[in-house]
């Protein structure tokens, strides 16, 4: 990890862990504006729209491997992706409402040929968790969130790579769930995920600020300022 | 059955993206009434496009904001006329527009002119390598236009849209800095380049040590304050890096809004709908020329008859073959016999790339602009000796980036984990450190890349969705993979910490997942024989006169280009025959 000149430090982060984690802290940048906000609801306390207990321990557990908290910059945690996923499942990605959903459906198709379950995103997140946790059970001996952590990086790897006996209907749910991961990381903080813009703050992009008339063709200059959100937010 | 009947028009225009807007402005000042029906909602830059609000990579980027929904449009893929064809669900490898000003909102702005052997593709292989090196079942046509025929009307595209760009070579002179290998043009562009990002020097300072050719990519991002022919004006583009698939906010990028629009509103005589969808082409009992068009108006849950004397399909590549099909204008395509002519001759892009990753650059990605960036044409159609190298086609090769998006424009070294520790270590410490070399060339139509109706599925108007049959090709994959070898070669030669390859390989099948190209184009392609061509080379159906169908549908084998400049050109070239043969004398002019 390099530290840029003319840029935060991306060592500085608090290390977030779990669930209980209200609100990022920052060192050295800590924004005034972000401590003075209300700090939202702790993850265990969050209203949740569409994930009952079940799947939500284990989105969260889920998550929490997918981008993890250790090491440099934040997880998906602190920053608050299972947030995000419960909402994209309570909402039109959720319901796959832009999509064509009409038979027959062909779900074992070649995959060449693209998304073909009968099932909705979040049908789909509803039928797989269950599934998943037998597997995890007859397999490596206990549900997922109660496995090591370098289990169930194993078990994850085992989604991912098709080796869980999972109906045709359900074979894009690792790669939704991934996805889903990655964009409530690092999407506007006003989905519910990067939250404190932290994920932006890390690898440094700078969110919505849109105007950068000065700036192409400088050899490697390091753009100062950080990031902004959609509601005029700064971190 | 229509439920209402409006009063007649003069000209009713199918979609109000790019080609309608500017069918309708030119007809409007012929003083004709004119309605454009758009399937669509309306769009404006402001509010729909508005600071802060289009800054929203989920919204516009990952859940398609601008884009056809495939609930209420789609149309049905398969790699072969064995498979079974199933549906595009899910967008991902083409985006079609929804929406006034259609794709015109949310494309690049990379805005190309073909070369002139692309226009007689045919006849230069024949003359120049002979017939014997078209792979059988590959099936080459000429446009029935040339390059010389054109250039007036891709010159008036260009000044309406407002491109910046060099121009390489001006009537016959060659011009330093401009690309040597473009047809002779009548003037420079209307506006300078854009300004470049680090990365594009770097690849631009590459080529030119191997004796290439470096030029700026040619721009629909305005470089500067500009006034258009239609008195429209446009502002210097702000590299927001929010530019492929989302609305500009900065009346920067050309649009129909941006470019024509406002203009064509003011006329008198013109008018437009929105939420209309078309749903069929009427003929008249001698089946010799359509009556007007009966459309879903979804503002009042009625279908509308609209008769028109002129009807412009202006609904983009790929709605327009299915709206020809479901009116049953111009004999259907059979792969199998080759014979028919509407659905003949489907096909799309071949791109390929190589990322390179380098740990002390910085490239600040996010400032990044849809169509900037530096090419080469050395390996494009013209250059390229076919007989020798045992493929016809080429690409244009290029560099630049249009935005650091991080969902989607994350670019990792190879061998990184797709998530856990090491992909976020990885996106810390690789963001904005990466640039890419492109590859962007063109694909052959052959006996069975085609588009018909298919035989199960159905739209929510109870019409059969549009089958596509398509896969790649082993011209077509040679020709990528030799422009990989190019690449790779300047690629090394820029001393890379790490760098990794992206390009068809043999046995590639086409997957409609990842995002390719909305660069689809034929099925109702143009030329001199109404045997092999479903419109002739002015753009007006051979069997219906007063159909007219504008496009990227034209194509009869795509291009090494991006295809919307000579879309555009394509559109003011019918005009001209549509206003001083036609409107006077309607008839088949062919
Ligand atoms: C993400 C993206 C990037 C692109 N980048 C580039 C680029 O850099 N360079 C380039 O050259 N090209 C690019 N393109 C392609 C370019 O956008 C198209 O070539 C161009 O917009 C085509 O113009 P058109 O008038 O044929 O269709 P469109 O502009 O798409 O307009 C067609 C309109 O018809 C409407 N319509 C369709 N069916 C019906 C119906 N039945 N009834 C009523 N209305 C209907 C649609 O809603 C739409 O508004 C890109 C496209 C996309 C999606
Ligand atoms: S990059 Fe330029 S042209 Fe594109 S959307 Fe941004 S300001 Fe507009």
């Amino acid at each position: 990890m390099r530290d840029m000149p003319g840029r935060p430090s991306r060592r500085g982060f608090l290390k977030g862990s779990a669930a209980g984690v209200a609100i990022a802290s920052f060192a050295g940048t800590a924004s005034a504006q972000a401590q003075e906000k209300e700090a939202p609801p702790p993850l265990d306390q969050y209203e949740r729209v569409y994930l009952n207990d079940a799947e939500w321990a284990f989105v969260m557990a889920a998550c929490a491997r997918l981008i993890p908290s250790d090491g440099d910059g934040p997880g998906a945690i602190e920053c608050r992706v299972p947030v995000f996923i419960d909402r994209q499942l309570a909402g039109d990605f959720g319901k796959a409402s832009d999509w064509y959903m009409q038979g027959p459906f062909d779900p074992a198709a070649t995959p060449t040929l693209g998304f073909q379950s009968p099932l909705t995103p979040a049908e789909i997140y509803r039928k797989a968790i269950p599934a998943f946790q037998d597997w995890c059970n007859k397999t490596h001996g206990g549900s997922f969130e109660a496995l090591e952590p370098a289990k169930q990086d194993a078990a994850l790897t085992s989604l991912q790579k098709g080796e869980v006996p999972l109906d045709p209907e359900l074979r894009d749910f690792f790669s939704f769930l991934l996805a889903n991961t990655k964009e409530g990381y690092f999407a506007d903080p006003g989905y519910g995920g990067n939250h404190g813009m932290q994920a932006w703050v890390y690898i440094g992009f700078p969110g919505a600020r849109g105007a950068f008339t000065s700036w192409p063709g400088r050899e490697n200059a390091q753009y100062p300022l950080g990031p902004v959100a959609i509601n005029g937010e700064r971190a | 059955m229509a439920t209402r009947t409006d009063p007649k028009k003069d000209v009713v225009i199918i979609g109000l993206g790019w080609t309608g807007a500017i069918m309708g402005m030119e007809l409007a000042g012929e003083g004709l009434e004119i309605l454009a029906l758009e399937r669509g909602e309306d769009r404006n830059t402001v509010p729909d496009f508005q600071y802060p609000n289009t800054f929203d990579e989920l919204k516009y980027g990952v859940r398609y904001g601008l884009m056809q929904k495939p609930v209420n449009s789609t149309l049905t893929v398969r790699h072969n006329t064995q498979e079974t064809a199933l549906p595009y669900r899910q967008l991902g490898s083409f985006l079609p527009g929804d929406g006034v000003g259609g794709a015109g909102v949310h494309w690049n702005g990379q805005t190309w002119r073909p070369q002139a052997v692309e226009y007689r593709l045919r006849s230069y292989v024949e003359e120049t390598f002979g017939a014997d090196i078209i792979p059988e079942d590959m099936q080459l046509q000429d446009w029935g236009v040339t390059a010389e025929e054109m250039e007036p009307f891709l010159t008036k595209f260009e000044s309406v849209a407002g491109i910046a760009g060099k121009a390489g070579n001006i009537n016959g002179q060659i011009q330093e800095g401009g690309n040597p290998f473009e047809a002779p043009r009548s003037a420079d562009y209307p506006m300078p380049p854009l300004k470049n990002t680090w990365d594009s020097e770097l690849f631009a300072d590459a080529a030119r040590k191997m004796g290439y050719h470096p030029f700026p990519r040619p721009s629909a991002n305005a470089s500067m304050q500009y006034v258009n022919d239609y008195g429209m004006q446009l502002g210097p583009c702000n590299y927001c890096g929010f530019c492929e698939r989302f609305g500009c906010n900065n009346y920067s990028k050309s649009s129909p809004q941006v470019c024509i629009l406002d203009a064509l509103k003011r006329k008198p005589n013109f008018s437009y709908k929105t939420k209309c969808e078309v749903l069929k082409i009427e003929k008249a009992a001698d089946g010799k020329t359509a009556t007007g068009v009966t459309y879903f108006d979804d503002n009042t849950g009625e279908e509308v008859f609209q008769p028109a004397d002129l009807v412009l399909v202006c609904a983009y590549s790929l709605h327009n073959v299915h709206l020809l099909l479901l009116s049953e204008i111009g004999q259907p395509y059979n792969p199998d016999t080759g014979e028919g002519v509407v659905g003949r001759n489907y096909s799309y892009q071949m791109t390929g790339g190589t990322g390179l990753w380098f740990k002390d650059k910085v490239f600040n990605p996010f400032v990044g602009t849809g169509a900037g960036g530096m090419t080469i044409d050395d390996f494009s159609m013209s250059q390229i000796d076919f007989g020798k190298e045992g493929f016809i086609g080429g690409s244009y090769i290029t560099c630049g980036h249009t935005g650091g998006r991080p969902i989607q424009q994350m670019s990792l070294p190879p061998g990184t984990p797709g998530w856990g520790a090491g992909w976020k270590a990885a996106v810390g410490e690789w963001y904005g450190h990466n640039l890419s070399i492109g590859s962007h060339g063109s694909n052959m139509a052959y006996r069975d890349t085609c588009l018909d109706l298919d035989p199960t599925y159905k739209d929510r108007h109870g019409r059969p969705l549009m089958r596509m049959t398509f896969n790649w090709k082993d011209n077509d994959i040679k020709m990528t993979q030799f422009m990989k070898a190019r690449i790779e070669e300047i690629a090394k030669s820029m001393n890379p910490d790490a760098m990794a390859s992206g390009y068809k390989g043999d046995g590639a099948q086409y997957d409609v997942r990842p995002y390719q190209s909305t660069h689809n184009v034929g099925g109702a392609i143009m030329g001199i024989d109404p045997k092999t061509s479903a419109i002739n080379r002015h753009l007006q159906t051979w069997d219906c006169h007063n159909v007219w169908v504008m496009g990227a549908s034209a194509f009869p084998q795509n291009l090494q280009y991006n295809p919307t400049g000579a879309v555009g050109g394509l559109a003011y070239w019918a005009l001209e025959a549509l206003r001083k043969d036609y409107l006077p004398n309607p008839r088949p002019l062919m």
